[in-house]
């Protein structure tokens, strides 16, 4: 048995030494393309349903088209369709997603339907068009329960306003009163859905052991790991997911989702393996959206600008039983300095589908909502947006007074501005042909988390292997670990062997939150790190005086080449990073600034985005190249928050009228425009001993404000509910005439 | 039903049944995972391959009726150790993250290079008769048939630009 070591960091301080700085290879931080990119464009890397073992059998779900309880269903008849094997009625299929990190199981069906939508059998066939037609044919008899409420602002909405989620300090209404400027207004976004490209999809597989292997789709391994076992009322050891490569995630494959259960259920009551994979309207109904949200922003400020009082109510809507509520107000509490603050949050218990964290929770719709108000509020004051925002940051947590563990507010605001070529120009000043020609901006701000997290490194004298359970988004977990194994222990890319998304291996953080890089990165890091003390020792150098460069070890002006050090040992380490009173001393937090050049028709209404930039600080960059493709995907996510993403639902009995991809408009390529992305470079020493902070949300969060503010800078209309559909820009024309 | 596929040039005897579509044969009979069903009822364009040179969604088409038909999917592009061009730029200016979308992407792109090689025009072209260029505006119109979750949109149109303007200089 190869002896195995491992090092651990309670991250209870801040890390000054900043190791990374004095590694040698230099990898880290540099746009190295993902290891795993040939694969994915040459069509080899394979996802969740494309495996193909031995004898499977193909699964699909069945919707319930009301509210009410089961009593029944045809599924005689079903079992006699062509090629039906069998129909899976099991009260353990669960009623929609499981939220983040729950660790349970969900909801499950106990002959009970919530939402129109949810899955209430599986029909299991031999072939996949088999499975469908029967499915589709299946009736399940469902007795109603009496009436039920489908709208948050229904006013027979039963609604909770739980006391730790409202604040309120100072003197809101006064300051209201006594105030130069104010604006109380009301901001409404949309029900909102991840629509990752790949739909989720499950093959299980029993061994005669009582071992499931479950090939899916997730982002949360070791939480998704318990989920099942939880619901299939096994062991956690009995359970094993592998999620190689994820098509997207966005939330959306945090939590274990219906047909994982469901393939897992057929597959154990058939005895061979069963795929059940989701059809595009499954994914959009079964797996958690992002609520609607109603805000209410209350701002007041003296007659230079500064902030005397900040409001922010919000009512967001959610299904009973689950315990996430969308936290819109999360970086309201600190992004923006004024003594009296406000802050309330309820939540609409109604049958709308489960909602849950979708890509930035909270921030994505707070920000985005607020951002528009202090635009507002800066236009009644008469100052520059820019300037608006430069005369309110924050020194230190407005609520609290804890330090912030760095802050760039002010920074990216600035250098954004320089980049973008900001001027502040009335609005309806620039007209070419049908189309108004405006600017906008916005700030974004998005907290910064670390999770528990395991990792080892494995190595050998040609190079090193890191295994751990994390997964790899589109994110680009890959190529970041691969990065910081090569550069802490002196190997070039190509001798590091990244494995992922297996539970077999460590239990990483997974991918969510964005603490996903910043968290694993660590755990690998202090595998690294501990393999490098074991150098030193055997070398008889102390560690830091070590330099690990190209497979060699150098020291005291000698090389000694690993493979001569090692031989055919192989020495692994495992990191294991526990969060602690980092993350509690201080506020962590990632900034940015967003600006906007939109034309608006003001014969369609139409707005077409023209140019956006965006002014980024997280920390250390650890991959150029992906955290610049995780701002473009953020960026144009507020596009789509801004002009065209809506879910529609049936006020009649809640049900998602547009779930599908022709119906739920996502941002096309020709929506968006060569976006620019820059970063400030930063090392937040607060954060972990990388010094790097997420960067995967930060970039959602204010890029749809920075839109709707340049849409009311171009014609004047301003749009309070998003998104800025051509009807809302219409009206707003015709009333300026 | 029995009928034969020509894919990435290979010649395969199948007996499916008749509602399998195109992108599910290749999927689930052929071993060619590439194609991505995202949506399938040609909403996404993940599962865009060519037939005799044109992208189509192979979601929307039954496998029966492309007997003699010449099919290519992503695998037949290029391998990891041997990529096409356009592969190697959606690599080098990262016009994936996931990487789900991305044989689609590919497959229409290799397509429309040549649509517009051969001067079809796109609902941005303004003059009809002009040798259209292979522009950013032309590109993102062209390419709006291939969702991006992950909204990669900028690398994409710069992995494109660059093999359009490379196969134009050759």
């Amino acid at each position: 048995m190869t002896l195995e070591t491992t090092r651990r960091l309670k991250h209870d301080t801040p890390d000054t030494d900043r190791r990374l700085d004095g590694m040698a290879q230099g990898v880290l931080g540099t746009g190295m393309d993902r290891p795993e990119g040939p694969l994915k464009v040459s069509g080899r890397a394979t996802y969740a349903a494309e495996a193909h073992p031995e004898a499977m059998a193909e699964g699909y779900l069945v919707r319930a088209t009301t509210i009410g309880r089961i009593t029944g269903s045809n599924a005689d008849a079903i079992r006699a369709m062509p090629g039906v094997i069998e129909v899976i009625e099991d009260e353990r299929m669960i009623r929609n997603a499981a939220q983040g990190m729950a660790g349970e199981s969900p909801v499950q069906r106990q002959g009970q339907v919530w939402y129109v939508g949810q899955p209430v059998a599986c029909v299991v066939a031999e072939s996949f068009e088999q499975a469908r037609h029967a499915a589709q044919a299946m009736m399940v008899t469902i007795e109603p329960d009496g009436t039920h409420v489908f709208d948050a602002e229904d006013p027979a909405a039963e609604v909770e306003k739980p006391e730790q989620k409202q604040l309120d300090q100072g003197d809101l209404e006064g300051a209201m009163s006594a105030a130069t400027f104010s604006l109380d207004a009301t901001y409404h976004t949309p029900s909102m859905s991840s629509a990752a490209m790949e739909p989720h999809a499950s093959i299980a597989q029993w061994d005669e052991d009582g071992v499931l292997t479950l090939r899916g789709s997730y982002q949360l391994l070791k939480f998704n790991k318990a989920e099942l076992a939880d619901v299939l009322g096994v062991a956690p050891d009995k359970v094993r997911i592998l999620s190689p490569y994820v098509g997207g995630g966005f939330g959306s494959k945090l939590g274990l989702a219906p047909e994982a259960v469901a393939a897992a259920l057929a597959a154990q009551a058939l005895g061979r393996p069963v795929r059940v994979v989701l059809h595009r309207r499954q994914v959009f109904e079964t797996v958690t959206r992002r609520s609607e949200t109603r805000q209410r922003i209350r701002l007041a400020c003296d007659a230079e600008g500064k902030l005397s009082a900040i409001g922010h109510e919000n009512l967001v809507s959610q299904l009973p039983g689950e315990v996430f509520s969308e936290p819109v107000a999360q970086g309201t509490h600190f992004q923006y300095a004024a003594p009296n603050r406000v802050i309330g949050h309820e939540i609409a218990r109604i049958r709308r589908p489960a909602a849950g964290s979708v890509r930035a929770p909270g921030e994505a719709v707070g920000v985005t909502a607020f951002e528009i108000a202090i635009d507002e509020l800066a236009k009644k004051a008469g100052i520059d947006p820019l300037e608006f925002r430069l005369r309110n940051v924050p020194d230190k947590h407005p609520e609290n007074g804890k330090p912030f563990s760095s802050s760039t507010m002010e920074a990216t605001l600035r250098e954004g501005a320089k980049r973008f070529g900001w001027t502040h120009t009335p609005p309806r000043q620039r007209r070419e042909g049908e189309w108004w020609i405006g600017t906008g901006m916005a700030g974004a701000v998005r907290v910064n988390m670390m999770i528990e997290a395991m990792a080892r490194a494995v190595l050998t004298g040609q190079g090193v292997r890191v295994e751990c359970d994390m997964t790899d988004i589109g994110t680009g977990s890959y190529a970041i670990l691969t990065q910081v194994a090569a550069e802490m222990l002196g190997f070039a890319p190509d001798r590091v062997e990244t494995v992922l998304g297996d539970t077999d291996l460590p239990p990483a953080s997974g991918s969510g939150g964005s603490f996903g890089a910043a968290s694993t990165s660590t755990a690998v890091y202090l595998a690294c790190m501990e393999l490098r003390e074991r150098l030193a020792a055997k070398l008889g150098v102390k560690e830091p005086e070590l330099t690990l460069k190209d497979g060699l070890a150098i020291h005291e002006n000698r090389q000694t080449p690993l493979a001569e050090i090692l031989g055919e040992e192989e020495w692994r380490a495992l990191g294991h990073l526990q969060p602690g009173k980092a993350g509690q001393e201080v506020r962590q937090a990632t900034w940015g600034a967003i600006f906007a050049e939109v034309a608006v028709s003001d014969v369609t209404g139409e707005t077409r985005v023209r140019r956006m930039d965006g002014t980024f600080a997280a920390g250390r960059i650890l991959n150029l190249k992906t955290a610049r493709s995780q701002c473009h995907g953020g960026m144009t996510w507020g596009i789509g928050l801004a002009l065209t993403e809506a879910m529609e639902h049936d006020p009649r009995d809640g049900h998602m009228v547009n779930r599908d991809l022709a119906e739920y408009h996502l941002p096309v390529n020709l929506d968006v425009p060569q976006l620019g992305v820059h970063f400030l470079e930063e090392r937040d020493d607060w954060a972990n001993p990388l010094q790097a902070k997420g960067i995967g949300e930060l970039s959602v969060c204010g890029s749809g404000a920075a839109v709707i503010n340049a849409i009311e800078n171009a014609c004047g209309v301003r749009v309070r509910r998003l998104p800025a559909t051509l009807d809302q820009v219409m009206d707003g024309l015709i009333a300026q005439g | 039903m029995q009928f034969q596929l020509d894919v990435n040039g290979e010649r395969h005897a199948l007996d499916l049944d008749t509602r399998t579509s195109l992108l599910d044969a290749l999927r689930d009979h052929l071993g060619l995972t590439g194609s991505k069903k995202g949506c399938d009822h040609g909403q996404c364009g993940a599962c865009t391959v060519m037939v005799n040179g044109r992208r189509i969604n192979s979601c929307l088409t039954l496998a029966c009726m492309h007997e003699g038909d010449e099919i290519t999917t992503i695998e037949g592009l290029g391998r990891p150790d041997d990529l096409s061009p356009l592969q190697r730029a959606f690599v080098e200016h990262d016009g994936y993250q996931c990487g789900y979308c991305t044989p689609g992407q590919i497959c229409s792109a290799t397509a429309m290079i040549e649509e517009i090689k051969a001067g079809w025009p796109s609902n941005v072209t303004d003059d009809l008769e002009a040798q259209v260029e292979a522009s950013i505006e032309e590109i993102s119109e062209r390419m709006s048939g291939n969702l991006c979750r992950c909204s990669c949109y900028p690398g994409i149109v710069d992995a494109i630009r660059q093999v359009a303007r490379e196969e134009a200089r050759a």
